[in-house]
């Protein structure tokens, strides 16, 4: 993983609330079994129409989605996060993610930053208002500043440690294999197995 | 203080706690299927690791599979089938594949083969992996990275999510279903109304529910936004149960049942979050926008969008939809209807769309998948299948078919079904295709009517070919 210590660049205001992963990536672009080409499937239907928001080529080359309350709601498919990271997308602020969503997001270094409804919404209309407004998400700082503002946001210790790292959870957990062993020993003999 | 039954559960399967740091979760069955295991197999793959413990994962092929007989025709989608074919031999994961008799939908074969217990911690990479909360575990979705996560170390780190009780008191009136609950229950508390939390359903309504329709509430845990779902075991579960292949059995069984038994909610625990809802106020539930929150009685009309909590999401919704604010539900005109899917694609909801459709006949096209092969047999011993047919339905093998479109059953632009699945997404059975989501039995009725119809409303002696 991209380690993540703070970012700077345009953003794309999307109005929606309860954008579920079904339209961040409808279900016939995962078919597929590698892990890249997504982008083109990124909000592939809502694309189609050339008022849509990622349409406007003054927001072309945006790296930060401003997204409506409850982001990433549905489907499982971490695709949603490969097809916005392969877009070109560091980071997502939104008032509430769904969290599976949010989980992925921060297993692949796609931001996910949560703000106060209005605070989105005020950055949301300074975006629109001008599209070549600079953001700064500063993770090290739990920052995120934009002309002469700046807002707090909070994540816990730990993420943002792996976040800034660019740590891989698998050799972290790897590490307490002793453990593991040690609590497997002590499951229930009655336990199924698919054998 | 005492424990909610999601805090003992938890607490059982810590294999390390940090200061700082997410909980260390053993996890005691891993599901795949082919759509979200690929990119993980691969990770494996690269960094030369094994999966650490196989027979305690298991696979099966659902999403992409026809429900018609013969091979798969879309060549990516054969392409992710074989792909979840090589991965499970590779690995030594045991696979149910299309065509073999343990075939089915990834949330309906746990429980079905009695892998699915109460207490155990269950994931899969797919977001309805909740469905398995209804025996009292702990199951949630999870992504890709997560797989590779637990194929490679049998744990997740995770924070324990927050507790939310769901009290449904009093009883179900005839002809409301489990569907009907849970669709009402995620209308008041909200699509996001569950994030952070694990949701245990409680009261009378929920003890009375059979392990199917326990299934069915706990399935759309995640459309509230909830991390995972739960319903304590009682005699339900264990009667469900027992004699099943990977059930415990003999001296196992009393020792499992008596650990069970203590898998309870303690008297003086506290949740964090209390909604109460009262069963015996409700009536057939149906959606009308597109996400699962928009959804009201089938006796109402089409709400006006600045009635609802969030106007202008739900004037969007009713331009997709196709809708205007003021129309009575029930006269909503339906090209399709679906019955399958892991929330509803299990023996009883196939027997309920029976009773419905016994002597009457179809105006609409109506698929019939089965949520597993051993469903499917179950019902051709009953003879369902026949009452299917003759009412003019189609009868397919298993998988989630329309529930996703992923196979060649899919919506047309447009087109607009009653859907006895979990997700009225824009798009999610098809391009440009129109969903509400119903329960079985008003799935059945609206195919009779063409219209979304209750099974109360349908005339006794309804001439055939209405
Ligand atoms: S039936 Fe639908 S919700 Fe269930 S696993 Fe299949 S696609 Fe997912």
């Amino acid at each position: 993983m991209e380690a993540f210590v703070t970012h700077t660049g345009r953003a794309v205001p999307l109005r929606r609330s309860n954008v579920d992963t079904d339209q961040i990536i409808p279900a016939v672009w995962l078919k597929q079994v590698s892990r890249t080409g997504f982008e083109k499937g990124l909000f592939s239907a809502w694309r189609e129409d050339p008022d849509f928001v990622l349409n406007n080529p003054a927001h072309e080359g945006a790296t930060i989605l401003l997204a409506g309350p409850d982001f990433g709601t549905g489907s499982s498919r971490e695709h949603a996060v490969w097809a916005l990271q392969q877009y070109g997308f560091r980071v997502v602020i939104a008032a509430r993610f769904a969290d599976i969503f949010r989980n992925n997001s921060t297993k692949m270094g796609l931001l996910p930053v949560v703000l106060p409804g209005e605070t989105v919404e005020a950055l949301q209309a300074a975006v629109e208002a001008d599209p070549t407004l600079e953001i700064t998400v500063d993770l090290a700082e739990r920052q995120v500043r934009w002309g002469g503002e700046s807002v707090a946001f909070e994540i816990d210790d730990y993420t943002r440690w792996r976040l800034m790292e660019g740590l891989d959870d698998i050799g972290l957990t790897l590490r307490n294999a002793d453990a593991i062993g040690t609590y497997e020993n002590g499951r229930q003999p009655w336990l199924p197995t698919t054998v | 203080m005492g424990r909610t039954l999601a805090e003992k559960v938890w607490e059982q399967h810590v294999v390390r706690r940090a200061e700082g740091e997410p909980d260390l979760l053993y996890i005691d069955l891993h599901l795949i299927h082919e759509v979200t295991s690929p990119q993980a197999f691969d990770g494996l793959r690269m960094a030369n690791r094994p999966i650490r413990r196989p027979e305690l994962t298991i696979a099966t092929e659902d999403h992409n599979v026809p429900t018609v007989r013969g091979p798969i025709d879309d060549p990516v989608s054969r392409v992710q089938v074989e792909t979840l074919r090589k991965n499970c031999a590779e690995f030594g994961v045991r696979l149910y594949p299309m065509g073999d008799a343990g075939q089915g939908v990834v949330h309906i074969i746990g429980p079905q083969f009695g892998l699915t217990q109460p207490g155990m911690t269950i994931v899969c990479g797919d977001s309805h992996t909740s469905t398995h909360g209804a025996f009292g575990g702990i199951a949630f979705g999870i992504g890709t990275s997560e797989v590779e996560h637990v194929l490679a170390t049998q744990t997740l780190p995770a924070y324990r999510p927050k507790t939310m009780a769901i009290e449904v008191s009093g009883e179900l009136p005839t002809g409301v279903t489990a569907k009907d609950l849970i669709l009402a229950i995620i209308a008041k508390i909200g699509t996001g109304g569950g994030q952070g939390y694990i949701v245990e359903y409680r009261g009378e309504a929920i003890r009375r529910l059979s392990m199917e329709g326990r299934m069915t509430v706990c399935n759309m845990s995640i459309e509230a936004g909830a991390r995972a779902g739960l319903i304590a075991p009682d005699e339900t579960t264990f009667e469900y149960l027992k004699g099943r292949p990977h059930a415990p059995s003999g001296a196992d069984w009393d020792a499992a049942v008596a650990y069970w038994k203590t898998l309870v909610t303690d008297e003086d625990a506290a949740f964090d979050t209390v909604v109460e809802i009262d069963a015996s106020t409700l009536t057939p539930f149906v959606t009308w926008g597109t996400n699962p929150g928009q959804g009201a009685p089938l006796g109402t009309s089409v709400p006006r969008p600045e009635d609802t909590g969030d106007p202008a999401a739900a004037a969007r919704a009713l331009e997709y939809m196709g809708l205007t604010a003021g129309t009575p539900l029930r006269e909503v005109q339906v090209d399709t209807v679906f019955v399958g899917s892991c929330t509803n694609g299990r023996l009883e909801d196939l027997r309920a769309a029976a009773d419905v459709l016994r002597g009457r006949q179809v105006v609409t096209r109506t698929l019939i998948v089965p949520g597993s092969m051993l469903v499917k047999l179950q019902a051709e011993q009953e003879g369902l299948h026949e009452v299917f047919k003759n009412a003019g339905a189609e009868w397919r093998e298993a998988g989630c078919s329309m529930c996703l479109g992923m196979n060649p059953d899919t919506l047309a632009p447009g087109e607009r079904s009653a859907s006895t699945s979990n997700r009225n997404f824009e798009g999610r059975q098809g391009k440009g295709g129109r969903t509400h989501l119903v329960s079985p039995q008003v799935a059945a009725a609206t195919a009779v009517t063409g219209k979304l119809t209750a099974p109360a409303d349908l005339p006794a002696d309804l001439p055939a070919g209405l």
